[in-house]
Protein backbone atom coordinates (compact mmCIF):
# COMPACT_ATOMS: atom_id res chain seq x y z
CA UNK A 1 0.00 0.00 0.00
CA UNK A 2 1.60 3.27 -1.54
CA UNK A 3 1.42 6.72 1.39
CA UNK A 4 -1.32 7.84 -1.08
CA UNK A 5 -3.66 4.80 -0.70
CA UNK A 6 -3.16 4.77 2.92
CA UNK A 7 -3.83 8.32 3.40
CA UNK A 8 -7.05 7.87 1.27
CA UNK A 9 -8.17 5.16 3.69
CA UNK A 10 -7.34 7.13 6.72
CA UNK A 11 -9.33 9.96 5.45
CA UNK A 12 -12.29 7.84 4.77
CA UNK A 13 -12.41 5.65 7.90
CA UNK A 14 -12.13 9.45 9.48
CA UNK A 15 -14.40 10.72 8.21
CA UNK A 16 -16.66 7.69 8.70
CA UNK A 17 -16.48 6.93 12.19
CA UNK A 18 -15.29 10.05 13.52
CA UNK A 19 -16.75 12.60 11.93
CA UNK A 20 -20.80 13.97 12.91
CA UNK A 21 -22.59 13.40 9.80
CA UNK A 22 -25.03 15.40 7.79
CA UNK A 23 -28.28 15.78 10.19
CA UNK A 24 -26.10 13.61 12.97
CA UNK A 25 -26.47 14.63 16.70
CA UNK A 26 -23.48 12.06 17.41
CA UNK A 27 -20.34 11.06 16.14
CA UNK A 28 -20.59 7.03 15.43
CA UNK A 29 -17.06 6.35 17.61
CA UNK A 30 -19.08 8.35 20.72
CA UNK A 31 -21.83 5.75 20.41
CA UNK A 32 -20.13 2.82 19.93
CA UNK A 33 -17.36 3.48 22.94
CA UNK A 34 -21.33 4.41 24.83
CA UNK A 35 -22.37 0.62 23.53
CA UNK A 36 -18.83 -0.91 24.94
CA UNK A 37 -18.74 1.51 28.03
CA UNK A 38 -22.82 0.01 28.63
CA UNK A 39 -21.78 -3.33 28.04
CA UNK A 40 -19.13 -4.04 30.01
CA UNK A 41 -20.86 -2.00 32.76
CA UNK A 42 -23.59 -4.24 32.20
CA UNK A 43 -21.37 -7.86 32.19
CA UNK A 44 -19.69 -6.79 35.92
CA UNK A 45 -24.06 -6.27 37.16
CA UNK A 46 -22.91 -2.44 38.02
CA UNK A 47 -25.98 -1.69 39.93
CA UNK A 48 -26.81 1.98 38.05
CA UNK A 49 -26.83 0.47 34.85
CA UNK A 50 -28.95 -2.57 35.72
CA UNK A 51 -31.73 -0.33 37.36
CA UNK A 52 -31.62 1.37 33.71
CA UNK A 53 -31.60 -2.15 32.36
CA UNK A 54 -34.92 -2.59 34.36
CA UNK A 55 -36.94 0.44 33.00
CA UNK A 56 -35.90 0.06 29.78
CA UNK A 57 -37.02 -3.53 29.90
CA UNK A 58 -40.52 -2.67 31.70
CA UNK A 59 -41.01 -0.01 28.66
CA UNK A 60 -39.87 -2.18 25.52
CA UNK A 61 -41.70 -5.34 26.69
CA UNK A 62 -44.97 -3.44 27.07
CA UNK A 63 -44.23 -2.09 23.80
CA UNK A 64 -43.27 -4.90 21.81
CA UNK A 65 -46.49 -6.68 22.81
CA UNK A 66 -48.57 -3.59 21.09
CA UNK A 67 -46.07 -3.49 18.04
CA UNK A 68 -46.81 -7.36 17.82
CA UNK A 69 -50.73 -7.44 17.55
CA UNK A 70 -50.90 -7.74 14.06
CA UNK A 71 -48.37 -10.16 13.61
CA UNK A 72 -49.78 -12.57 16.41
CA UNK A 73 -53.19 -12.28 14.46
CA UNK A 74 -51.51 -13.48 11.95
CA UNK A 75 -49.85 -15.98 13.38
CA UNK A 76 -53.14 -17.00 15.32
CA UNK A 77 -54.50 -17.25 12.18
CA UNK A 78 -51.75 -19.45 10.14
CA UNK A 79 -52.43 -21.84 13.61
CA UNK A 80 -56.27 -22.19 12.98
CA UNK A 81 -55.80 -22.72 9.29
CA UNK A 82 -52.98 -25.34 9.89
CA UNK A 83 -54.90 -27.03 12.63
CA UNK A 84 -58.39 -27.61 11.07
CA UNK A 85 -56.22 -29.59 8.13
CA UNK A 86 -54.89 -32.18 11.19
CA UNK A 87 -58.24 -31.95 12.80
CA UNK A 88 -60.05 -35.11 11.16
CA UNK A 89 -56.78 -37.16 12.23
CA UNK A 90 -56.59 -36.41 15.44
CA UNK A 91 -59.97 -36.97 16.36
CA UNK A 92 -59.64 -40.81 16.03
CA UNK A 93 -56.27 -40.40 17.86
CA UNK A 94 -57.56 -38.55 20.77
CA UNK A 95 -60.85 -41.03 20.97
CA UNK A 96 -58.75 -44.01 21.36
CA UNK A 97 -56.60 -42.24 23.84
CA UNK A 98 -59.23 -41.21 26.17
CA UNK A 99 -60.30 -44.70 26.73
CA UNK A 100 -56.95 -45.32 27.71
CA UNK A 101 -56.48 -42.88 30.10
CA UNK A 102 -60.33 -43.01 31.87
CA UNK A 103 -58.60 -46.75 32.85
CA UNK A 104 -55.67 -45.01 33.64
CA UNK A 105 -57.15 -42.83 36.11
CA UNK A 106 -58.42 -44.53 38.70
CA UNK A 107 -55.45 -46.53 39.30
CA UNK A 108 -53.40 -43.32 38.88
CA UNK A 109 -55.53 -41.87 41.85
CA UNK A 110 -53.99 -44.27 44.52
CA UNK A 111 -50.68 -44.00 43.26
CA UNK A 112 -50.80 -40.32 43.75
CA UNK A 113 -51.94 -40.62 47.50
CA UNK A 114 -49.61 -43.40 48.34
CA UNK A 115 -46.70 -41.30 46.34
CA UNK A 116 -47.09 -38.47 48.43
CA UNK A 117 -47.25 -40.35 51.78
CA UNK A 118 -44.19 -41.96 51.07
CA UNK A 119 -42.63 -38.27 49.82
CA UNK A 120 -43.36 -36.95 53.51
CA UNK A 121 -41.37 -40.31 54.95
CA UNK A 122 -38.00 -39.29 53.25
CA UNK A 123 -38.68 -35.45 53.45
CA UNK A 124 -38.85 -34.40 49.84
CA UNK A 125 -40.19 -31.11 47.95
CA UNK A 126 -43.85 -32.14 48.45
CA UNK A 127 -45.73 -28.77 49.25
CA UNK A 128 -45.86 -25.65 46.23
CA UNK A 129 -46.08 -22.12 47.23
CA UNK A 130 -48.75 -20.52 45.54
CA UNK A 131 -48.69 -20.70 42.21
CA UNK A 132 -48.71 -17.48 39.69
CA UNK A 133 -50.84 -18.22 36.30
CA UNK A 134 -49.13 -14.99 34.00
CA UNK A 135 -50.02 -14.25 30.29
CA UNK A 136 -47.16 -14.10 27.82
CA UNK A 137 -46.71 -10.86 26.26
CA UNK A 138 -43.82 -11.49 24.43
CA UNK A 139 -42.90 -15.12 23.11
CA UNK A 140 -40.29 -13.70 20.03
CA UNK A 141 -37.89 -16.31 19.59
CA UNK A 142 -34.77 -15.79 17.79
CA UNK A 143 -32.13 -17.96 16.30
CA UNK A 144 -30.36 -17.77 19.29
CA UNK A 145 -32.37 -17.41 22.09
CA UNK A 146 -36.16 -19.55 23.30
CA UNK A 147 -37.48 -17.39 25.67
CA UNK A 148 -40.41 -15.97 26.88
CA UNK A 149 -41.41 -12.78 28.76
CA UNK A 150 -45.00 -12.94 30.90
CA UNK A 151 -46.38 -10.35 32.71
CA UNK A 152 -45.91 -11.10 36.46
CA UNK A 153 -42.72 -9.82 38.07
CA UNK A 154 -41.34 -9.04 41.78
CA UNK A 155 -44.43 -6.80 42.61
CA UNK A 156 -46.51 -10.32 41.96
CA UNK A 157 -43.57 -12.06 44.29
CA UNK A 158 -41.82 -13.95 41.30
CA UNK A 159 -38.33 -14.39 41.87
CA UNK A 160 -35.17 -15.76 39.82
CA UNK A 161 -35.11 -19.79 39.44
CA UNK A 162 -39.36 -20.07 39.47
CA UNK A 163 -40.25 -23.04 37.76
CA UNK A 164 -42.41 -22.00 34.68
CA UNK A 165 -45.08 -24.97 33.89
CA UNK A 166 -47.62 -25.44 31.13
CA UNK A 167 -50.33 -27.44 33.20
CA UNK A 168 -48.59 -30.29 34.63
CA UNK A 169 -45.51 -29.46 32.40
CA UNK A 170 -42.12 -28.24 33.18
CA UNK A 171 -41.56 -25.93 29.93
CA UNK A 172 -38.58 -24.00 31.66
CA UNK A 173 -37.37 -21.41 34.63
CA UNK A 174 -37.63 -17.71 35.27
CA UNK A 175 -33.78 -15.84 34.74
CA UNK A 176 -34.88 -12.47 34.59
CA UNK A 177 -37.55 -10.56 37.18
CA UNK A 178 -38.03 -6.85 36.35
CA UNK A 179 -41.31 -5.11 38.23
CA UNK A 180 -44.16 -6.40 36.34
CA UNK A 181 -42.04 -8.86 33.82
CA UNK A 182 -40.23 -11.63 33.73
CA UNK A 183 -38.51 -13.80 31.41
CA UNK A 184 -38.42 -17.10 31.75
CA UNK A 185 -35.94 -19.58 29.70
CA UNK A 186 -37.72 -22.39 28.07
CA UNK A 187 -35.93 -25.93 27.85
CA UNK A 188 -35.54 -25.34 24.33
CA UNK A 189 -33.12 -22.76 24.55
CA UNK A 190 -29.10 -23.92 24.06
CA UNK A 191 -27.95 -22.21 27.49
CA UNK A 192 -31.05 -24.17 29.15
CA UNK A 193 -29.62 -27.14 31.31
CA UNK A 194 -32.21 -29.26 33.70
CA UNK A 195 -31.29 -32.73 35.56
CA UNK A 196 -33.91 -34.79 34.49
CA UNK A 197 -34.37 -38.49 35.32
CA UNK A 198 -35.61 -41.08 32.80
CA UNK A 199 -37.78 -43.94 33.57
CA UNK A 200 -38.38 -46.25 33.25
CA UNK A 201 -34.76 -47.64 34.43
CA UNK A 202 -34.36 -44.73 36.34
CA UNK A 203 -30.97 -43.10 34.68
CA UNK A 204 -30.16 -39.74 35.89
CA UNK A 205 -28.95 -37.09 33.28
CA UNK A 206 -28.99 -33.72 31.97
CA UNK A 207 -31.14 -32.22 29.42
CA UNK A 208 -30.38 -29.31 27.41
CA UNK A 209 -31.67 -27.28 24.76
CA UNK A 210 -30.63 -27.41 21.33
CA UNK A 211 -31.93 -24.13 19.61
CA UNK A 212 -34.75 -25.68 17.79
CA UNK A 213 -37.82 -27.14 19.31
CA UNK A 214 -36.55 -30.17 21.16
CA UNK A 215 -34.14 -30.83 23.51
CA UNK A 216 -31.00 -33.33 24.10
CA UNK A 217 -30.26 -35.61 26.80
CA UNK A 218 -26.45 -34.94 27.67
CA UNK A 219 -23.49 -36.84 30.01
CA UNK A 220 -25.11 -40.36 29.63
CA UNK A 221 -22.91 -43.56 29.17
CA UNK A 222 -23.41 -44.81 25.96
CA UNK A 223 -23.86 -48.55 27.16
CA UNK A 224 -27.27 -47.12 28.87
CA UNK A 225 -30.18 -49.18 27.30
CA UNK A 226 -32.87 -46.31 27.06
CA UNK A 227 -36.08 -47.22 25.14
CA UNK A 228 -37.48 -45.34 22.63
CA UNK A 229 -40.86 -43.15 24.50
CA UNK A 230 -38.97 -43.37 27.58
CA UNK A 231 -40.63 -40.25 29.73
CA UNK A 232 -38.22 -37.79 31.22
CA UNK A 233 -39.04 -36.03 34.41
CA UNK A 234 -37.16 -33.29 36.65
CA UNK A 235 -35.06 -35.61 39.06
CA UNK A 236 -35.14 -33.04 41.60
CA UNK A 237 -31.41 -32.49 41.98
CA UNK A 238 -30.08 -28.92 43.14
CA UNK A 239 -32.77 -28.60 44.71
CA UNK A 240 -34.43 -25.97 42.57
CA UNK A 241 -37.43 -27.87 41.25
CA UNK A 242 -39.30 -30.98 43.19
CA UNK A 243 -38.77 -34.73 41.49
CA UNK A 244 -40.90 -35.86 38.86
CA UNK A 245 -42.13 -32.69 37.01
CA UNK A 246 -43.17 -34.57 33.57
CA UNK A 247 -41.17 -33.11 30.60
CA UNK A 248 -41.37 -34.96 27.12
CA UNK A 249 -40.60 -38.75 25.34
CA UNK A 250 -37.44 -39.97 24.55
CA UNK A 251 -36.82 -39.70 20.53
CA UNK A 252 -34.08 -42.61 19.53
CA UNK A 253 -32.50 -40.80 15.97
CA UNK A 254 -31.20 -44.24 14.40
CA UNK A 255 -29.26 -42.16 12.49
CA UNK A 256 -26.39 -41.72 15.40
CA UNK A 257 -28.27 -42.63 18.36
CA UNK A 258 -28.82 -39.22 19.59
CA UNK A 259 -31.32 -39.09 22.50
CA UNK A 260 -33.79 -36.42 21.41
CA UNK A 261 -36.23 -35.03 23.36
CA UNK A 262 -40.04 -34.46 22.72
CA UNK A 263 -41.54 -32.46 24.77
CA UNK A 264 -45.20 -32.81 25.86
CA UNK A 265 -45.97 -28.95 25.62
CA UNK A 266 -45.56 -26.92 22.50
CA UNK A 267 -43.94 -24.10 23.34
CA UNK A 268 -45.12 -22.13 20.39
CA UNK A 269 -48.89 -22.37 21.39
CA UNK A 270 -48.41 -21.35 25.23
CA UNK A 271 -50.85 -18.13 26.26
CA UNK A 272 -50.57 -18.63 30.49
CA UNK A 273 -48.15 -20.31 32.17
CA UNK A 274 -47.79 -21.37 36.14
CA UNK A 275 -44.84 -20.01 37.85
CA UNK A 276 -44.35 -21.73 41.11
CA UNK A 277 -41.61 -22.65 43.40
CA UNK A 278 -41.16 -25.74 45.51
CA UNK A 279 -40.70 -26.14 49.48
CA UNK A 280 -40.32 -28.81 51.74
CA UNK A 281 -43.96 -29.55 53.56
CA UNK A 282 -42.86 -28.74 57.63
CA UNK A 283 -46.13 -30.50 58.80
CA UNK B 1 -54.88 24.65 4.36
CA UNK B 2 -55.97 21.45 4.99
CA UNK B 3 -54.91 19.82 1.99
CA UNK B 4 -51.79 21.23 2.39
CA UNK B 5 -50.89 19.83 6.20
CA UNK B 6 -52.03 16.54 5.22
CA UNK B 7 -49.68 16.74 2.21
CA UNK B 8 -46.75 17.82 4.74
CA UNK B 9 -47.95 15.03 7.63
CA UNK B 10 -48.16 11.67 5.15
CA UNK B 11 -44.76 13.52 3.15
CA UNK B 12 -43.12 13.15 6.94
CA UNK B 13 -44.35 9.61 7.49
CA UNK B 14 -42.64 8.57 4.12
CA UNK B 15 -39.70 10.12 4.64
CA UNK B 16 -39.53 8.87 8.42
CA UNK B 17 -40.22 5.32 7.12
CA UNK B 18 -36.68 3.40 7.44
CA UNK B 19 -36.29 4.47 10.67
CA UNK B 20 -40.31 3.58 11.51
CA UNK B 21 -39.78 0.36 10.07
CA UNK B 22 -36.40 -0.22 12.12
CA UNK B 23 -38.37 0.32 15.16
CA UNK B 24 -41.07 -2.07 14.74
CA UNK B 25 -38.62 -4.59 13.35
CA UNK B 26 -36.93 -4.63 16.65
CA UNK B 27 -39.64 -4.09 18.92
CA UNK B 28 -41.74 -7.18 16.83
CA UNK B 29 -38.63 -9.35 15.31
CA UNK B 30 -40.53 -10.00 12.15
CA UNK B 31 -38.75 -13.57 11.29
CA UNK B 32 -41.22 -15.85 10.28
CA UNK B 33 -40.24 -18.06 13.01
CA UNK B 34 -43.66 -18.99 13.80
CA UNK B 35 -43.42 -21.34 10.43
CA UNK B 36 -40.76 -23.26 12.20
CA UNK B 37 -39.10 -23.60 9.05
CA UNK B 38 -35.85 -25.42 9.86
CA UNK B 39 -33.39 -23.46 7.94
CA UNK B 40 -34.94 -19.97 7.23
CA UNK B 41 -33.88 -17.07 9.75
CA UNK B 42 -32.31 -13.84 8.78
CA UNK B 43 -31.68 -10.34 10.37
CA UNK B 44 -33.59 -7.52 8.70
CA UNK B 45 -32.45 -4.62 10.77
CA UNK B 46 -28.73 -5.55 9.24
CA UNK B 47 -30.64 -5.11 5.88
CA UNK B 48 -32.20 -1.70 6.45
CA UNK B 49 -29.39 -0.05 8.50
CA UNK B 50 -26.65 -0.69 5.63
CA UNK B 51 -28.86 0.29 2.32
CA UNK B 52 -30.33 3.10 4.43
CA UNK B 53 -26.79 4.52 5.66
CA UNK B 54 -24.96 3.89 2.47
CA UNK B 55 -27.72 5.58 0.31
CA UNK B 56 -29.45 8.04 2.62
CA UNK B 57 -27.36 8.37 6.30
CA UNK B 58 -29.77 11.44 7.61
CA UNK B 59 -32.92 9.24 6.49
CA UNK B 60 -31.54 6.92 9.72
CA UNK B 61 -29.84 9.01 12.92
CA UNK B 62 -27.40 7.46 14.76
CA UNK B 63 -28.64 7.85 18.09
CA UNK B 64 -31.94 6.46 17.42
CA UNK B 65 -29.95 3.49 15.78
CA UNK B 66 -28.40 2.77 19.39
CA UNK B 67 -31.93 2.96 20.91
CA UNK B 68 -33.24 0.73 18.41
CA UNK B 69 -30.10 -2.12 18.91
CA UNK B 70 -30.99 -1.29 23.32
CA UNK B 71 -34.48 -2.21 22.35
CA UNK B 72 -33.37 -5.21 20.18
CA UNK B 73 -31.46 -6.95 22.85
CA UNK B 74 -34.01 -6.59 25.51
CA UNK B 75 -36.91 -8.26 22.83
CA UNK B 76 -34.39 -11.22 21.50
CA UNK B 77 -32.62 -11.23 25.16
CA UNK B 78 -29.23 -10.17 24.36
CA UNK B 79 -26.70 -8.28 26.68
CA UNK B 80 -27.85 -4.70 26.76
CA UNK B 81 -25.69 -2.86 24.05
CA UNK B 82 -24.47 -5.70 21.74
CA UNK B 83 -26.93 -5.06 18.61
CA UNK B 84 -26.19 -1.42 19.06
CA UNK B 85 -22.79 -2.02 18.33
CA UNK B 86 -23.60 -4.08 15.55
CA UNK B 87 -25.56 -1.54 14.17
CA UNK B 88 -23.53 1.40 14.32
CA UNK B 89 -20.30 -0.87 13.12
CA UNK B 90 -22.70 -1.38 10.54
CA UNK B 91 -23.13 2.26 9.60
CA UNK B 92 -19.69 2.95 9.75
CA UNK B 93 -18.74 0.31 7.30
CA UNK B 94 -21.56 1.59 5.16
CA UNK B 95 -20.18 5.56 5.86
CA UNK B 96 -16.31 4.19 5.19
CA UNK B 97 -17.52 2.65 1.69
CA UNK B 98 -19.67 5.43 0.72
CA UNK B 99 -16.60 7.97 1.19
CA UNK B 100 -14.40 5.38 -1.15
CA UNK B 101 -17.05 4.83 -4.01
CA UNK B 102 -17.01 6.88 -7.19
CA UNK B 103 -19.63 4.81 -9.43
CA UNK B 104 -21.99 3.10 -6.79
CA UNK B 105 -23.70 -0.07 -8.13
CA UNK B 106 -25.70 -2.60 -6.31
CA UNK B 107 -23.50 -6.16 -6.55
CA UNK B 108 -20.49 -3.86 -5.43
CA UNK B 109 -22.92 -3.03 -2.08
CA UNK B 110 -24.06 -6.51 -2.08
CA UNK B 111 -20.98 -7.59 -1.85
CA UNK B 112 -19.59 -4.97 0.58
CA UNK B 113 -22.53 -6.15 2.72
CA UNK B 114 -21.54 -9.81 2.43
CA UNK B 115 -17.91 -8.55 4.06
CA UNK B 116 -19.53 -6.07 6.45
CA UNK B 117 -21.96 -8.58 8.06
CA UNK B 118 -19.62 -11.12 8.40
CA UNK B 119 -16.70 -9.00 10.60
CA UNK B 120 -19.64 -7.42 12.76
CA UNK B 121 -21.42 -11.01 13.11
CA UNK B 122 -18.36 -12.49 13.39
CA UNK B 123 -17.61 -9.74 16.47
CA UNK B 124 -20.66 -9.83 18.13
CA UNK B 125 -20.55 -13.75 18.54
CA UNK B 126 -16.81 -13.83 19.96
CA UNK B 127 -17.73 -10.87 22.29
CA UNK B 128 -20.98 -13.06 23.74
CA UNK B 129 -19.03 -16.24 23.60
CA UNK B 130 -15.89 -15.19 25.03
CA UNK B 131 -17.33 -12.48 27.42
CA UNK B 132 -21.12 -13.76 28.39
CA UNK B 133 -20.41 -17.47 27.99
CA UNK B 134 -23.48 -17.87 25.60
CA UNK B 135 -23.91 -21.12 24.01
CA UNK B 136 -24.48 -20.88 19.83
CA UNK B 137 -25.67 -22.82 17.21
CA UNK B 138 -23.11 -22.44 14.34
CA UNK B 139 -25.64 -24.28 12.21
CA UNK B 140 -27.94 -21.45 12.73
CA UNK B 141 -25.63 -18.67 12.70
CA UNK B 142 -24.88 -19.68 8.78
CA UNK B 143 -28.07 -19.89 8.06
CA UNK B 144 -29.15 -16.57 9.59
CA UNK B 145 -25.96 -15.04 7.54
CA UNK B 146 -26.91 -16.74 4.47
CA UNK B 147 -30.20 -15.54 4.51
CA UNK B 148 -29.90 -12.20 5.40
CA UNK B 149 -27.05 -11.71 2.59
CA UNK B 150 -30.11 -13.08 0.15
CA UNK B 151 -32.46 -10.95 1.47
CA UNK B 152 -30.16 -7.44 0.81
CA UNK B 153 -30.65 -7.67 -2.86
CA UNK B 154 -34.42 -7.91 -2.71
CA UNK B 155 -34.84 -5.34 -0.02
CA UNK B 156 -32.12 -2.98 -1.36
CA UNK B 157 -34.09 -3.08 -5.50
CA UNK B 158 -37.68 -2.65 -2.99
CA UNK B 159 -35.97 0.54 -1.41
CA UNK B 160 -34.30 1.87 -4.32
CA UNK B 161 -38.00 1.99 -5.59
CA UNK B 162 -39.36 3.50 -2.78
CA UNK B 163 -36.22 6.06 -2.56
CA UNK B 164 -37.06 7.48 -5.90
CA UNK B 165 -40.55 7.35 -5.30
CA UNK B 166 -40.55 9.59 -2.00
CA UNK B 167 -37.09 11.23 -2.03
CA UNK B 168 -36.96 11.48 -6.26
CA UNK B 169 -33.19 11.26 -7.72
CA UNK B 170 -31.50 13.52 -5.46
CA UNK B 171 -28.20 12.36 -3.39
CA UNK B 172 -28.56 8.72 -4.50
Amino acid sequence: MDAGSRDDFIIAIRSAFLKKGNKQRFSLIFLIIFSLIFLALGRINFKPIDNVKIAIREIVYRSSFVVSIPENYLKKTYQIIQSHFIIYNDYFEIKSEIKELKAQKTVDKFIVEENKRLKKIIDDYVAESNEIVAKIIIDKNSPFLRSLIVNKGSKNNIKLGMAVLDGNYLVGKVVEVNYLTSRALLLSDLNSKIPVIIEPGNFQSILSGTGKSDGIIQYLKENYLIEENSTIYTSGAGGLFKAGIPIGKIEIKESNKEKKVDFFSDFSQLRFVKIMSFEKDMD
Amino acid sequence: MVEFSKITITNRILRYAPILLLFISVLNEFDFNYLELKYFSFNFPFVLIFYWSLKKAESLGYGLIFIAGIINDVVVGLPMGISSLAYLLICGFAAYFRNITLNPSLVKDWFFFLTTILVVNSMVYSLLVLFFSYNMNYNDLIVNFIFTFLLYIICANIFEVYQKLVFGNQNV
